[in-house]
Formats: C-alpha cells, structure tokens, sequence
C-alpha cells in the first residue's frame, strides 16, 4: 500500500520532470520572442524599413540591409531550388533505393546539413572568390580586380550550398506523398518516366517544393556566418549589384551590437533590426510549418 | 476465326528468387473477355500485370518463359515498353484520377502522344467518354476536378483515360472490387461491351461477375494455372476437383 | 440508359493519328528527352557529393601551405622597419586577448575600432611577405597556448581555442542535453495530442531562430540576467555563451530524441505495461533504453551545431582566447576566431592558411561526428529495435 503510494508519487515526480523541461524550452522561446518584440515594435514602421541608416549608423533605417537580404534569398533559391529539386527527384524516382549511390548521396546530403556554417565561408572564399572570382578576372579583366573579391554572387551561391540540404529533404518528403497509383497510372497508359515525372509527380508536389523554398529562404536570411567574408559589408551608402559587397539584416546586427563604437547609442536600432528579422524567419517559417502539416494530412488520408 | 492475342508459354515468374508464378501456358483470344479468378495471392494479378510488363517496376522480378502478343515475345529485349503500354492499356483496382480536371485525365495519353490539335483532342476526349458510358454524367463538367467525382464514376473515367490511348488490348485488375454494387453493375455492363472492339482480360474476385461478363475463365491457385476454358464450362462442369472445390466456395 | 451508348471505336473516327496497329513496339525507341532527362538529373544529384570532395579540397588547400616549411625567404630591411612600428598594435591585440574588460563586450567593440584607425596594412604585408619562414614559426608556436596572431611575433596556439571551445561545447551540452531529451520524452511518452501540437511547433520556430538573434538575445539579455544571479564579474563568458549555444541546440537533439523515442516499436510498451509496470516506469526503463543509440546521436549531432556555432560565440562568449576552466571566464571558440579574424587578413599570409587550418580541423571533426551517428548509432538502433 504505502510502497504503490511511494511508486505513484516517483512516478508524478518523473513525469513532472519531463513536463517541466517542455516548458522551459517553450518558456525561452516565448521570453526571446517576447524580449525582442516588445524591444523592437516601436521601430516597425515604414519609415524604418524603407530609409538609408544615417549619422554614422546610429539613426535612419534599414533599407539597404532589407534589400540585400532579399537579393541574396533570391539569387540563392534561384541556385538552391531547382538542384535541391532535381536531387531529390533522383533520389526518389530514380535511385535504387539500396543502391551504393543512392546512399552516398544521401549521406553527403546529411553532411552538408550538419558541417557548421562558417566552414561554408571559407569554402565560398577559397572556392568562388580565390578560384573561380581569379580565374575569371584572370581570363576575362587580364587580372584585375573584379570578381576575385567578396560580392553578393559568391555570397549568394555559397548560401545556396548551405539550403540545398533543406530543399532536397522538404521535396523528398513531398514526392513520397504522391501516390505510387499515379505514377503506375501514367506509365500504364504509355507515358514515358521523364513524362510521368514531369506531368504527374512534379505537379502534385508543389507544395512541397514550396515549403522547402520557403525553409530555405528562412534560413539564407538569417544565416550570417557563411557570408561574414563572402560578401557582406559594414555599410554601403548605395545600393548593390552582383559583383558588390551588400549590406544584410543579421550582418547588421552583428555589426551594431559588437562593432560600432557607441553600442549603447544604437540599442534601439539593434533591437529594431533583430526584431525585422525575427519577424521575417518567424512567418517564414510558420507559413512552411502549415504546409508542411498540410502535406503530411494530405499523406495520411 | 478467333485470333489468339495473348499466348504465354511455359512462363515462370520469380520474384527475389521466389516462384510465384509456375509454368503459365494460355491463349487468350481477341476481342473476349477473360477473366483470372481465384483465392487472393494465387498469383491472377501479378501474371495480369506482366502482360504490359507493369512489374518492371518492381525491384526483383524476373520472368522466364514466352509472354506473346501478337506473335511478339513481350520480354525480348528489343521491346520498346513504352509503346506496348499505348497498345496494352491497364485499369487499376483502386481508381486513381490525376489530380486535374476531367478533360486533362483523358486528354493526358493523346497528348502524351503528340496530339496536341485542340478540336481533335475534344474529340477524343468525347469518344472515351462515351465510349466508357460516363459522357452524360460529366459532359457539363469536363473541367472539373476528377477527384470530385463518386468512386464509380472515377473508375469508369480511369477506363475513358485507358481508351484515351486507343489500345488493343485492356487489362483490368479487378475494376469494380471497391465499388457499390450499382457501379459494379455499370462497370459490369461497359465490359461486355467495349469487347466489340477490345480484348478485354479481367482480374477478379467476385466469381458471379466472372461468370456474367467473361467468355473464357481462367483459375490459378498458388501461383499455377490449373484450369482454363469456356466459362460456362468451367462454372458447371470443371474438370478439376481444385476449380470444382473453389467455386462451390469450399475455399478462398 | 447506358445500354444505348453503343462503343464507338475510336479508330473509326478519324482520330487516329496513332493508330496502335502501326505502334511498332519490337524496336526500342531511343527518347532523347527522357535520356538526357536521366543523365541530367543523375548528373546533378551526384553535385551533393561532389561539393563535398570540393568542401575538403579547398579548405584543405587554403590551409596547405602552412606545412609548406621548406623554402627560407629572406626579409627585405623595409619589411623589417615595417615590423617595429606595428609592436604597439600587437600589443592591443595581447590586452584583447587576455580579456581584462570588465564588459568584455565592450572592450572588444573598442579593439575593433581602434582596429580600424591602425594603419594595420603594415603588418599584414609583414605576415604575407615572411610566409613560408612564418610557417615553420606557426607551426612550432601551433601547440602552446598564445593566440597572438597579429604581432611582430605571431604565435598561433591554438591550444587556448581548443580547450576554450570544448568548455563551451560541454557547458551547452550540460544545459541543453538533459533539458532536450527530457522534453522529447514527455512529448513522446506523456503528453495528450493538445501539448504535443504546442511542443513541437514551438520546437520547429526555435530551429529557425538564426543563431545572429540568439547571440543578440544572450548579449542583450540572458548574459545581464545570469550575472545578477551568479554575480559573476566578467559579463560575457562561457557560461552565457554555453547557455545560449545550448538553446541553439535544444531543437537537433529535441528532435532526434523524439524520433528515436518513438521508432521504439509499442510493442515494447504494450509487453512492459502487461507485466504491471507503470506509464513512466516502462517509459524510464523499456522505452529510454531502447532509444539510447538514437538518443547518442542526437548529442553527438548537437554538439557538431554547438562546436561549429560561430555567430553566438563571436557575440556572447568575450571572445578572449584564455587557458581557463572557470566557466565565468571569456573564452574564445576555434569557430569565432575564423569569424573574427578571417576579414582583417591578407589573402594567402600564415594568419590566413592558420584560419583554414582551424576550419579544416572542425570541418573534420564534424564529418566524423556525423559519420558516427550515421553509421554507427543506425546499426546499433536497428539492431536494438529489431532484435537481429
């Protein structure tokens, strides 16, 4: 009698345990969101989004970071997307599913995700700047000084290394949800696999390459490491192009809060900024949470 | 003269060095129904399914022996699958309509042909649908989605799309399995006569359908072919005591 | 009403542009587009692999020519002249390094900038023009524990950037394991269908918080709030850094967790719960045991995340390179120093192939990590779950 009792209350005590740990997790996302918002809000304006910082960075807006980000999302799903896509299309229309090569694939797939961020930038600055940048300033400008520097191009395409992961695992999920009746419908009636593919399995997962454009996308804007040396830039007083430095949200935040000499003067701008880019990856990613959960219902039925 | 459209020759299909189809002799004639029946895993399905060598798609088969149409072995090297999937069209048992309207379901095989002539393809398109007694039901809708339609309309589309493509040959595996009986009924009557033009072969369950729509009947149990022959031969006077003891229902 | 639909043939409408008597079917047609379809997509689907073998191969390179001791140049007098006016600025960088600002964050802000209004190109063309005698000192200097790499006297210890980065790594896996693993566990085992869609998008949001707005988080809030509780004197430090690295990596380790958890096949449950064990008996003892493998995996892949973090470092730690077990004290990480320093070098001078060196080291430290947890932890899980 008293030994169940002992047992129950061990019990509650464990399970009390394991519900305790879930709500500190919940509990430190909703404080940073909270902190950051609450210390943000005020800067959510118009103005704010669509001006040149000004006095040395410690007044004005964010303009230009918004609109590097921006090109730098695009150029890289412009990369990501349509490689991400065809791996996995390979991967589940193609590859044996035990096949040495399938594995392989697979595996090195799961290695892009994991290698830390930063080893991208010194890939993006050994690879796209030292070599390719040189070789073609070497063949095309007789050496000069042109694309053998950071610029959004190699900070953008070194982006796109570090999504592929994420698309080409979104877009292998949702290509398993098409139903293998389909494809065998399609085959049975003469077409061709590149055929089926094309008009029967790409079309019913576009959601899915939607979610992980949008995963992607939320990750390239607020990745910083990767183009810390790659091609973001302290302040640019114009605005980019492809064989510029630009100006980026998270980089800016780095800058603000460790590199500028009156840290304390800025802080509004600091939380300002944060707050945008939470913001940003925050509806990004809820947007592709609920595709996602729309996918995986669809699957299930 | 009834022309053999089908043979197969002493064909033994492994599947992960398993038997699961022993020693298949059969002619089957063109333009007749013929129906596979026998207990679920005797092997009707998968041998349905290596006439238009739809187990291609599956890793580990692999099919010895002669699989003929027309005179040609199926299984030879040189066959181009593709074009003998246009010539020997497949129904499924679970109807599965593209996710898009009713006119691109049908439309899908021409085009995928070449056709691309918009009056020519709504011709087509009119054609199967009649042709699979569903015109009248969606005529007005035809660019609708074809997942909005009932279970039984959508398997009697599945049979327009495989019109579609003008085959001479129509495999159904099991058509009507997951249907209400008034479906069952429709599907029933469409194969007797799409016949007229069409060698139809059947896979089924159901051993009244067979009987009510089928010229000949086969019966495979655990992966042989034990009897085949007319029909009515083989539901009031089979000559194998296996057949006899299957259809009386003793087992299945 | 269907009866009188009589079957039309089709070939009798004039609709046969393909009539299949003419489908010819005993030669194989050779498709261009479907050919080249495949080759293309084999083609890319490989590129996953080969930016791998690329991945290796620069970093590597870049990081070669540090062994490269063999050839002697001699300093030209103007180099060397160039060398005395720089001992000042080496000195900064010794002060920076040894961390003594009380807001740590602070006086590496003003370091930066003092940075900047050096005439710092001396140096650098110091350090490029030396290179291969630079090389045989980095080496030698490679195992002490002075990060001074901006001197007339370079030493690349990077022993201080080693121990500093396992500290941290250990102080967040200390916070974020236990606190992950229990969560996934209650979110497997107990909780009702309601908690489980509150827990896991939360988890979700959290893996797509960008490192930069949890190091703004734990410079801003997190490190103020933990010094007034521990009272600690140097603000940024390991521990703030540890924390917010932790949180980081509550998601990889969340999610691999409850993955692990609930491969466990409920058979095991139903069988331990018909012996008469309770909810979270069989939950502690059938159901954590056999997710164990899946559960190692998760940390080691969280550690991978923590030890390659480099945003939260550069901004919560201090970022001072010190030889230090306090977890009070500011520590600098292998992966902050290659932010911190990677855009003040010149292309191809020791600073810079020490860099690559560095990345190269964690760049292989994370592929066996995650070799390990792929291959070795997979086959232990499979063969735990499925009893072969």
């Amino acid at each position: 009698m008293i030994n169940s009792i002992r047992k129950n209350i061990k019990g509650i005590a464990i399970e009390g345990i394991t519900l305790i740990s879930a709500i500190i997790i919940i509990v430190i996302v909703i404080v940073m969101l909270l902190v950051i918002f609450i210390g943000g809000k005020d800067h959510l304006t118009w103005e704010f989004l669509t001006s040149f910082p000004t006095e040395g960075m410690t007044k004005g807006g964010i303009f230009p970071a918004l609109y590097g980000t921006a090109l730098l999302v695009i150029i890289m799903s412009i990369a990501a997307v349509p490689f991400g896509t065809i791996t996995a299309i390979y991967l589940t229309e193609y590859a044996k599913e035990n096949s040495i090569i399938a594995k392989t694939i697979r595996f090195a797939v799961r290695t892009l995700a994991v290698i830390p961020s930063i080893i991208y930038g010194l890939f993006g600055l050994g690879f796209f700047i030292k070599f390719v940048g040189a070789h073609i300033d070497g063949a095309f400008f007789g050496g000069e000084l042109r694309w053998g520097q950071p610029n959004l191009l190699w900070a953008s395409l070194t982006m796109s290394l570090l999504t592929l992961p994420v698309v080409i695992v979104s877009v292998e999920e949702a290509l398993k949800t098409v139903p293998q009746d389909l494809r065998a419908a399609s085959l049975a009636l003469g077409a061709t696999k590149w055929q089926t593919i094309r008009k029967v399995v790409l079309p019913g997962s576009i959601s899915g390459i939607m979610t992980g454009t949008i995963l992607a996308v939320s990750r390239g804007a607020g990745e910083v490491a990767p183009i810390l040396f790659t091609g973001a830039a302290y302040y640019l007083a114009t605005l980019p192009g492809l064989s510029d430095q630009f100006m980026v949200l998270g980089y800016h935040i780095y800058v603000l809060t460790t590199q500028s000499a009156n840290v304390d003067q800025t802080l509004p701008i600091q939380f300002g900024t944060t707050c945008v880019l939470l913001l940003l990856t925050f509806t990004l990613n809820m947007s592709a949470v609920i595709l996602r959960y729309r996918i995986r219902k669809k699957k299930n039925r | 003269m009834i022309l053999d459209k089908i043979h197969t020759e002493k064909m033994f299909l492994y599947y992960s060095e398993k038997v699961a189809l022993k020693d298949i002799s059969i002619k089957i004639p063109e333009k007749r129904v013929t129906a596979f029946i026998g207990p679920s895993g005797c092997g009707k399905s998968t041998f349905l399914r290596s006439l238009n060598r739809m187990n291609d798609l599956i890793d580990g088969v692999k099919i010895e022996g002669k699989v003929m149409i027309d005179n040609i072995n199926i299984y030879d090297k040189n066959i181009d699958v593709v074009n003998l999937r246009k010539k020997v069209g497949m129904v499924f048992q679970k109807s599965n309509p593209f996710a898009k309207s009713i006119y691109e379901n049908i439309a899908y095989g021409p085009k995928i042909n070449g056709i691309n002539d918009k009056k020519q393809l709504e011709e087509i398109v009119e054609t199967a649908l009649k042709n699979a007694a569903i015109w009248d039901e969606v005529k007005d809708r035809l660019g609708d989605s074809a997942l909005g339609l009932s279970g039984g309309q959508q398997q009697r589309l599945c049979i327009a799309r495989t019109l579609a493509v003008n085959p001479e040959i129509v495999l159904m595996d099991e058509p009507a399995s997951a249907l209400d009986p008034l479906s069952t009924s429709k599907i029933e009557e469409l194969i007797v006569q799409l016949k007229e033009h069409y060698t139809i072969v059947i896979v089924t369950h159901n051993m009244q359908q067979a009987a009510r729509i089928s010229d000949n009947t086969a019966f495979f149990y655990l992966g042989e072919l034990i009897e085949y022959d007319k029909t009515k031969t083989i539901f009031t006077n089979p000559s194998k005591k296996q057949t006899e003891d299957y259809i009386t229902g003793r087992f299945g | 009403m269907t009866k009188k639909n009589k079957v039309k043939s089709s070939k009798a409408q004039g609709s046969d542009s393909q009539p299949s008597d003419l489908i010819d079917i005993t030669r194989k047609r050779f498709r261009v587009g479907d050919f080249l379809a495949e080759k293309i997509i084999k083609g890319v689907a490989l590129l996953s692999i080969t930016i791998i073998v690329l991945i290796f191969f620069f970093v590597f390179r870049e990081a070669f020519p540090i062994f490269n001791t063999s050839k002697e140049v001699k300093k030209s007098p103007t180099e060397l002249a160039k060398q005395d006016t720089q001992e000042t600025y080496g000195a900064v960088t010794d002060v920076d390094s040894k961390g003594t600002g009380q807001e740590t964050y602070g006086a590496v802000a003003d370091t930066l900038v003092k940075k900047d209004k050096t005439p710092a190109k001396g140096t650098y063309t110091v350090n490029a023009g030396s290179g291969t005698d630079d090389n045989k000192s980095a080496l030698n200097t490679m195992l002490t524990k002075d990060w001074v790499p901006v001197s007339d006297k370079p030493r690349y210890g990077i022993l201080s950037l080693i121990i500093g980065t396992f500290k941290i790594t250990l102080i967040s896996m200390l916070f974020a394991a236990p606190l992950a693993i229990l969560a996934a566990l209650y979110t497997a085992e107990f909780a009702n269908k309601k908690m489980k869609e509150i827990i896991k998008p939360t988890i979700e949001l959290l893996a797509g918080f960008p490192s930069v707005v949890i190091g703004f988080f734990a410079l801003m809030v997190l490190a103020t709030f933990l010094q007034n509780i521990f009272h600690y004197s140097t603000r940024l430090n390991s521990f703030v850094g540890g924390i917010a690295m932790g949180i980081a990596a509550i998601p990889i380790i969340f999610t691999i967790t409850e993955d692990a958890l609930t491969a466990v096949p409920r058979s095991f449950n139903e069988a331990s719960l018909a012996l008469g064990a309770s909810k979270w008996q069989t939950a502690f003892f059938v159901i954590l045991p056999a997710a164990t493998p899946g559960i190692f995996a998760a940390i080691l892949l969280g550690i991978g995340r923590v030890f390659g973090e480099t945003m939260i470092a550069l901004m919560a730690t201090g970022n001072a390179a010190l030889m230090d077990l306090n977890p009070f004290e500011s520590v600098r990480t292998l992966a902050a120093t290659i932010g911190a320093e990677m855009a003040e070098v010149v292309f191809g001078d020791t600073h810079y192939n020490v860099l690559f060196l560095i990345g190269s080291l964690l760049f292989v430290f994370t592929f066996i990590l995650n070799a390990i947890a792929e291959f070795y932890v997979k086959g232990k899980l499979m063969k735990r779950i499925q009893g072969k």
